[in-house]
């Protein structure tokens, strides 16, 4: 196995497509226990963490543009994209202990295909993009396509994450995340739920709910959304998302949880996400 | 690859491979074996050193990624005169080790969550910001209380 640390987009692509088997890294906190777990090991580990443009966080024109290498610690320490997204600095902030977010990053995050990870759903919830540098150029595609399955990515060969985009939200939008693990802490989510809103006074005007962890793939929950939409988030309206979330819910059983276990405490959390997020945009 | 490092104020250059893991570079090339191998899989931080001034845990890192990095062991967290850094000597005061297999890695992440939080920590902080450090002897107690007898009066 060889290692690269281009210090350009361009190095990493021009790297990734001339070495067959070769694959972009960030923070190598999934990348070296797979590898010493008896994964095969690359030909090439490409570090991307030398890119200027991927270890960035910058916020113009309206939207964000967060770097895919960036270490998470700095995206849960910036105190303005806090205050705007809690909700995805939640999710970023669960993955791993302070040691881990000194290395971990929102684009290994992604790729890592994990069902259960932590910082995607709040970054569907807010429709961010990721923008993807391949052979011919670069696209950008939303978060929610990254993924299509356990460790599964629509993305082609020679292709890998540069930075994501997430726009301004409106006024009076709040997001949360909320997850539930065995153990509090350094543990994969057995659940875990976002949720985005939009409030009028009380009456909520635009809601994304987004599950982790109980389908291949973080799943959105249309019915759920439908019932905050109109609502006052009133009683009625959260036994809807508490029933839309459990039934959007399509979990295995494992040592965390059990199928049954997963599909209630989907309803519950997309429930208190739901609440926590519409008192932050009331905020 | 030649990588070159400085690790506790020394220049050390060295040809290494690049699947070799920071933790063994440091123990099996610098020699410096303060530094302790738990789980090799990232979770137990009983390998927590300081990469730039920030706690990572060295079985996550390859060498070649610590590059030109400024690195702090355990070794070079105490004075040249051989004076305690005030979290080793909190350890001490305090009883915050057993078996000590744990301690390296808990001193280096405490010391880096006191500097890290100059306004003080409270118990769940430091709870919270040692959630990545396993201690098998379950002593936690006595270390939360080293940490905190160090990070009240940061």
């Amino acid at each position: 196995m060889e290692y690269a640390a281009p210090t350009t987009v361009d190095e990493a692509r021009t790297l990734l497509a001339d070495n067959p088997g070769s694959r972009v890294f960030a923070g190598a906190t999934d990348v070296v226990p797979q590898m010493r777990s008896g994964r095969p090991e690359p030909s090439v580990l490409i570090d991307l963490k030398l890119i200027d443009r991927l270890m960035s966080v910058t916020h113009d024109n309206g939207h964000w543009t967060i770097g895919a290498a960036m270490p998470t610690s700095e995206l849960t320490s910036n105190g303005e994209f806090t205050s705007v997204f809690p909700g995805i600095s939640e999710g970023a902030g669960w993955i791993g202990s302070d040691q881990i977010q000194n290395r971990s990053s929102l684009g290994g995050n992604l790729c890592n295909g994990s069902p259960a990870a932590d910082s995607v759903p709040a970054m569907i919830a807010s429709e961010a993009r990721a923008v993807i540098a391949g052979t011919d150029g670069e696209r950008t595609i939303p978060v929610a396509d990254v993924v299509t399955g356990p460790g599964q990515l629509s993305l082609a060969d020679g292709e890998f994450v540069v930075e994501f985009e997430i726009d301004d939200p409106p006024a009076n939008t709040g997001d949360a995340y909320i997850r539930m693990t065995p153990r509090t802490e350094m543990d994969i989510a057995i659940v875990g739920a976002a949720v985005r809103v939009t409030m009028n006074g009380d009456t909520c005007t635009d809601a994304r709910v987004v599950l982790g962890a109980v389908a291949p793939t973080a799943v959105r929950v249309p019915d759920a959304e439908a019932a905050l939409i109109g609502s006052s988030l009133d009683e009625a309206a959260l036994a809807e998302v508490t029933a839309a979330a459990s039934a959007a819910a399509n979990p295995i059983n494992d040592k965390r949880g059990t199928i049954e276990y997963r599909v209630q405490v989907a309803g519950v959390l997309a429930k208190r996400a739901a609440v926590l997020a519409a008192e932050r945009a009331r905020a | 690859m030649e990588v070159s490092m400085s690790v506790n104020g020394d220049t050390q250059t060295s040809d290494v491979e690049p699947r070799t893991l920071l933790v063994h570079h440091i123990r099996d090339t610098l020699g410096l074996t303060g530094t302790n191998i738990g789980c090799d899989t990232s979770s137990c931080g009983a390998c927590t050193i300081h990469v730039n001034g920030e706690s990572v845990k060295s079985c996550t890192m390859l060498a070649v990624q610590a590059d030109g990095t400024e690195i702090t062991t355990i070794e070079g967290l105490a004075g040249d005169d051989g004076e305690l850094h005030p979290m080793q000597a909190a350890f001490m005061e305090c009883h915050g080790l057993q078996c000590g297999y744990c301690t390296p890695g808990m001193v280096m992440a405490a010391s880096s969550l006191v500097a890290e939080n100059p306004e003080g920590l409270d118990e769940t902080a430091v709870r919270q910001g040692l959630e990545g450090n396993l201690c098998r002897c379950t002593g936690y107690h006595n270390i939360v209380k080293a940490v905190l007898a160090v990070g009240d009066t940061a």
